[in-house]
C-alpha cells in the first residue's frame, strides 16, 4: 500500500486552480485521460506535440523530452510521474520526463514501493526476460516472466519464470514442472506445474506462492518449500505481519476455508474465500467469502457479516487501527460502500475504494452517479459534483479532507485542488 | 432406439493421440475406481441423479445431433447412445471400469459430443445431456486421460492465463500494433489500454491476437466511429476464452474466470463486451462464473452481437451502403440455445445486409458447427472426424446456397474454424465473414 508523506503536503483549507485543463485543447491536437497526483498539485496526461511526437502536459508545461509514444502514466507516492516511452522503438522509463539510460525491447508493468522511491517494470530485450529497478535491470534473463511482484518497500523484486527450456506441444514436460519463481534474479531450486500469487512477508526476506504441483494438487511454497499438505486448489497467500506466519485460502472438499503454514486456521468454510488480508497489527484477518452460492459478505476472523450483498464484494480496507474494515458491496447492478457489516443507504452507478481517515472515524469514497463523480463521507455527499474525480485524501489530523477534480459548469474543465473541513461534509 | 453398435474397427478409433495413449497406459482399474467414484460422491448430486433416473431412454434427443444424422443415424452417435456408451455403464458398473473403456469415454465426450445442447430441446424432460458429457470429460481430466492438443491449450491457460502462450509484453505490443494500423485508416482512433474508470473492457480471445488480429483493428474501428468509451488491459485476464472448462479442469477454469472479472473490478467498468465467441461466454456467462460462487457474472458481460444490436438501434454506427452480396446466418448454440440473441442478431444482420437468406433449421434449432465444446481443439487428427461428424451442417449450407446464399455470417470464432473445414472439404464455394468483418465493410468511419 502506497504510504503518503502526508505531513509535507499543503492543508490550509481553501481552493486553488491548477489548470484549466481546456487549454490543453489549444495547445495540442491529441490528449489521452489525465492522471492528478496524489498531493493534487500536478495534473498530467500523454499528449501529441507533432507527427508521431508525443509528450506529457503537466499543469500547463509539456516535458522537454517528446517520444514516439508514450504509455501507462503513473504517479508514485513520492508524487513523481512516470511513464512507459519508446524512443525509435527503443522502450525504457521516463521519470518526470527523464528518461533511464538502460532501454529495452519493450517495458510494462510500472510498480513502485510504498514510499515511492523504488520503480520497477518489467522488460524484455532480445526476447529475453528480467525486472529494472531504478534503471538498473536484473543481471539473470529467462524466456518470460510473469507475476511481477514488489516487497512492501520496494527493494526486492520477485516473479515467476519458466526454468527449463518448455518444449512446444510436449504437456508430459509441462506436468513435471517447468515453473519456479525468482527473486531479485535468483530462481528457486525447486520448479513447479504452475505458480501464481506471489507475496513477501513483510521483512521483504521471504517469498511466498500459490503453486500448483500436478494437474490436481495445488499449495503453497515459501522460499521454495512446500506446505506438507494439498488442496484441490488455493488463492493468494499473505504473510502475517505479526508472526511470519503464512496463511492461505484453501479448497477442500468443494469448500473454502483459510489454513496457515498448512494447517487449518479458520474453523469454518465457505462457498468461497478469497482476497484475505491482515490488519495492521496483524491480530485480524478478514477475506471476502461467499457465505453460500451467490451471497458475498466480509468474514473477520472466520465470522461473517449479516450483510450480504448478491453482485459482489471487493476492495476491502482495514483501517489503520485494524478495527474497523470497508469495502465496495454491488446488488443489482448497483454498488455502494459498506462498512463494519453497515451499507450506506445511497447507490450508485460505480464506487471506489474506501478511504479510512487517520483516526479511523471516518470514511470516504469517490463515487460516480449519471457520469458524475463527487466525494461522499460517512454515507453524505459533497454536494457538488465533477467530470473527472480522484480518490480523496484525509489530512492527518483527519479535521480536513483533500479533493482533486475537474469541474463541469460553470468552471468547465478547469482541475481544482481543494481541502475542505470535513463537516463542510458531514455536516 | 437401437442398441448401440461398438464397431472398434471403425475408423474413430484408429487416431494415434499421444495424450490418450500415454494417460491410458497410466491407468489402472483401481485407480479409476477410486477416481472416478470420488469425483461422482464429491461433484455430482441430485442434478445427475435426477437426469438419470428422469431418462426413459425413449432416444427421442437422437434426431437432434449432427453426428447421429451425419452417420446415417448410428445409434452409437445419438446423445443417449453417447450417455449409455459411457456414464450410464459407468454408474451401473460403480466405477469398476477397465482403461479401454475410458479411452472409449474421453472418445466419446470429447471428439464425439460439441457440448451445444441441441438434444436438451428434443428431450421431453430436458436433460441436459451436454452436463453428462461433461462429467465424463471431468472423469477423464481427473484420470489424466486427454487429447494432447487440447491439453496443451489447458497448460497454456495456466500458465499465461491465456490460450495462446501469449506472453504480456506480445499482447500490449499487439494492441499498439493494431491502433498504430488502424490510425493509418482512422488518425484520431485509439485502443485505449489500461483507462481506468471507462464504460466498457473489450475483452477477446487469445487467437485474436495470436492468428486474427485484423479482429482487433476492425473493433477498434467500430468503437472508435460508435465513440464508445472503451478500454482493454495491459494484465492477465484479458483473455475470456476458457478449454479448461471442455477438457474438465474446472479448478483452472475458476483462475481464468477470477482474472477476468477482478481485471473488469480494477478498471472500474460498467460492463465487458466480448468479441464474437461463443464458448467463452458459456465460460464467463453460465460456467466459469457459477464455479466460483457468482450466481450471475458479477461485471455483467455483453456479446459483440446484442452489442453490435445496440450500436445499430441506437444509431451508433451508420451504415453507408449495405452489403450487396446474399447472406446467411449460423446460429452459434452457446449465445442463441446459451442466451437467445437470435432475434437481435437477425436484427443487425438485416440492419447490414442487402439481402438475408435463413439456413435450415435456424435459431435455437440450428445445427452445431461441430468444432465447438472443445472439438475443435483437439487437434488436426481429429478433423476429418469433424467434418464427417457434420455432413449435415455440409448439407444445410449446401441448401442456403442453393436458395442463394453466396456468404455465411458466423459471429464465432469456433463456428469459423468448423465451417471453414466443411466449405474446404466439399468445395461448397461461400464466404465466411465475422460480424464485425461486415460492419466494417459497410459502415460510415470517420477520417
Amino acid at each position: 500500500m502506497a504510504m503518503h508523506n502526508l505531513n509535507t503536503w499543503d492543508w490550509e483549507t481553501g481552493k486553488k486552480l491548477v489548470v484549466d485543463t481546456t487549454k490543453w485543447k489549444d495547445m495540442f491536437g491529441w490528449i489521452e485521460e489525465p492522471y492528478a497526483s496524489p498531493d493534487g498539485e500536478r495534473i498530467a496526461a500523454v499528449v501529441k506535440t507533432g507527427d508521431m511526437e508525443f509528450s506529457v502536459c503537466e499543469n500547463d508545461t509539456p516535458w522537454q523530452n517528446t517520444f514516439d509514444k508514450i504509455w501507462y502514466l503513473k504517479f508514485g507516492s513520492d508524487n513523481r510521474l512516470t511513464a512507459l516511452v519508446s524512443d525509435m522503438g527503443a522502450w525504457t522509463v521516463a521519470v518526470d520526463g527523464v528518461a533511464w539510460e538502460n532501454t529495452f525491447d519493450f517495458v510494462w508493468n510500472t510498480k513502485f514501493g510504498a514510499d515511492g522511491k523504488n520503480i520497477t517494470v518489467a522488460a524484455q530485450k532480445d526476447m529475453e526476460y528480467f525486472a529494472v529497478t531504478n534503471d538498473i535491470p536484473w543481471e539473470t534473463r529467462f524466456s518470460d516472466l510473469s507475476n511481477l511482484t514488489i516487497s512492501h518497500d520496494g527493494k526486492r523484486v520477485a516473479g515467476v519464470v519458466p526454468t527449463v527450456m518448455i518444449k512446444q506441444g510436449d504437456i508430459f514436460q509441462f506436468q513435471e514442472g517447468c515453473y519456479s519463481a525468482v527473486v531479485d534474479g535468483k530462481p528457486w531450486d525447486a520448479t513447479f506445474v504452475n505458480l501464481w500469487g506471489l507475496a513477501f512477508s513483510h521483512d521483504s526476506e521471504h517469498v511466498a506462492a500459490e503453486v500448483r504441483t500436478s494437474l490436481y494438487d495445488y499449495t503453497i511454497a515459501v522460499d521454495g518449500v512446500l506446505w506438507d499438505k494439498v488442496y484441490t486448489s488455493v488463492w493468494m497467500p499473505q504473510f502475517s505481519p505479526a508472526n511470519g506466519s503464512v496463511t492461505a485460502p484453501v479448497r477442500i472438499a468443494g469448500k473454502w476455508t483459510l489454513a496457515q503454514d498448512g494447517k487449518p486456521f479458520w474453523d469454518r468454510s465457505f462457498a468461497q474465500l478469497w482476497h484475505h488480508m491482515y490488519s495492521p497489527d496483524g491480530k485480524k484477518i478478514a477475506a471476502v467469502v461467499a457465505t453460500k452460492y451467490g451471497r458475498w459478505t466480509i468474514a473477520v476472523n472466520g465470522i461473517p457479516w449479516s450483510l450480504t450483498f448478491g453482485d459482489l464484494i471487493t476492495d476491502a480496507v482495514f483501517s489503520p487501527d485494524g478495527n474497523r474494515i470497508a469495502c465496495i458491496g454491488k446488488e443489482d447492478g448497483k454498488w455502494t460502500i459498506a462498512v463494519d457489516g453497515r451499507a450506506w443507504g445511497e447507490k450508485y452507478d460505480m464506487v471506489w475504494q474506501p478511504v479510512f481517515s487517520p483516526d479511523n472515524r471516518k470514511v470516504a469514497a469517490k463515487v460516480e452517479r449519471n457520469g458524475h463523480y463527487t466525494t461522499v463521507i460517512d454515507g453524505k455527499p459533497l454536494k457538488k459534483s465533477y467530470k473527472a474525480l480522484w480518490n480523496p485524501v484525509f489530512s492527518p489530523d483527519s479535521k480536513k479532507i483533500l479533493i482533486k477534480g475537474i469541474e463541469g459548469d460553470p468552471d468547465d474543465g478547469k482541475y481544482f485542488r481543494q481541502v475542505l473541513p470535513v463537516t463542510d461534509i458531514t455536516g | 432406439m437401437a442398441e448401440p453398435a461398438i464397431k472398434r474397427n471403425d475408423e474413430s478409433y484408429k487416431i494415434v493421440d499421444e495424450g490418450i495413449d500415454k494417460g491410458i497406459a497410466r491407468l489402472s482399474p483401481e485407480k479409476i475406481e477410486q477416481v472416478i467414484n470420488k469425483v461422482l460422491a464429491a461433484e455430482t448430486g441430485a442434478r445427475l441423479k435426477t437426469y438419470v433416473e428422469t431418462c426413459v431412454h425413449c432416444g427421442l434427443c437422437s434426431e437432434a445431433c449432427h453426428y447421429y444424422l451425419s452417420h446415417d443415424n448410428d445409434p452409437k452417435f445419438s446423445p443417449a447412445g453417447k450417455v449409455k456408451q459411457t456414464i450410464w455403464e459407468i454408474l451401473k458398473r460403480k466405477g469398476k471400469v477397465d482403461p479401454e473403456f475410458i479411452r472409449d469415454a474421453s472418445r466419446i465426450a470429447s471428439t464425439e459430443c460439441n457440448l451445444c445442447r441441441r438434444c436438451a430441446m428434443y428431450c421431453p424432460f430436458g436433460i441436459d445431456i451436454a452436463y453428462l458429457m461433461s462429467v465424463v470429460r471431468r472423469l477423464c481430466h481427473m484420470l489424466g486421460v486427454t487429447q494432447l492438443y487440447i491439453q496443451d491449450t489447458a497448460h497454456s491457460h495456466s500458465a499465461t492465463l491465456n490460450q495462446m502462450w501469449v506472453k504480456e509484453d506480445e499482447w500490449i505490443d499487439t494492441l499498439f500494433w493494431q491502433e498504430e494500423e488502424a490510425q493509418d485508416e482512422i488518425s484520431s482512433l485509439r485502443i485505449p489500454i489500461e483507462k481506468e474508470g471507462s464504460e466498457i473492457f473489450y475483452s477477446v480471445i487469445a487467437p485474436e491476437p495470436k492468428f486474427r488480429a485484423q479482429l482487433i483493428y476492425q473493433a477498434a474501428v467500430i468503437m472508435n466511429a460508435a465513440g464508445v468509451d472503451f478500454t482493454m488491459p495491459a494484465t492477465p485476464g484479458w483473455d475470456n476464452s476458457d478449454q479448461c472448462m471442455f477438457t474438465g479442469d474446472y479448478e483452472m477454469m475458476g483462475r481464468l474466470k477470477k482474472a477476468h472479472f477482478e481485471t473488469a473490478m480494477r478498471l472500474k467498468v460498467k460492463r465487458i463486451v466480448m468479441g464474437e465467441c461463443g464458448h467463452a461466454f458459456r465460460s464467463v456467462y453460465d460456467v466459469g462464473n457459477r464455479w466460483l460462487a457468482w450466481k450471475m457474472p458479477p461485471i455483467p458481460v455483453t456479446h459483440a452481437v446484442e452489442f453490435y444490436y445496440e450500436l445499430l438501434k441506437q444509431g451508433k454506427i451508420k451504415i453507408a451502403k449495405k452489403y450487396d452480396k446474399p447472406v446467411t446466418f449460423q446460429d452459434p448454440c452457446n449465445i442463441i440455445r446459451g442466451k437467445g440473441l437470435h432475434e437481435k442478431a437477425r436484427y443487425v444482420v438485416e440492419a447490414l445486409c442487402e439481402e438475408f437468406i435463413e439456413m435450415h433449421p435456424n435459431r435455437e434449432h440450428n445445427y452445431c458447427c461441430c468444432a465447438g465444446g472443445g472439438v475443435i481443439n483437439t487437434g488436426p487428427q481429429y478433423k476429418m472426424k469433424r467434418i464427417k461428424g457434420n455432413r449435415i451442417k455440409a448439407e444445410q449450407l449446401f441448401a442456403t446456397k442453393t436458395r442463394g446464399a453466396k456468404v455465411i455470417i458466423a459471429p464465432c470464432h469456433n463456428c469459423h474454424g468448423g465451417i471453414e473445414d466443411i466449405l474446404h472439404h466439399h468445395g461448397l464455394d461461400m464466404e465466411l465473414h465475422f460480424l464485425g468483418d461486415i460492419i466494417y465493410k459497410v459502415m460510415e468511419k470517420p477520417v
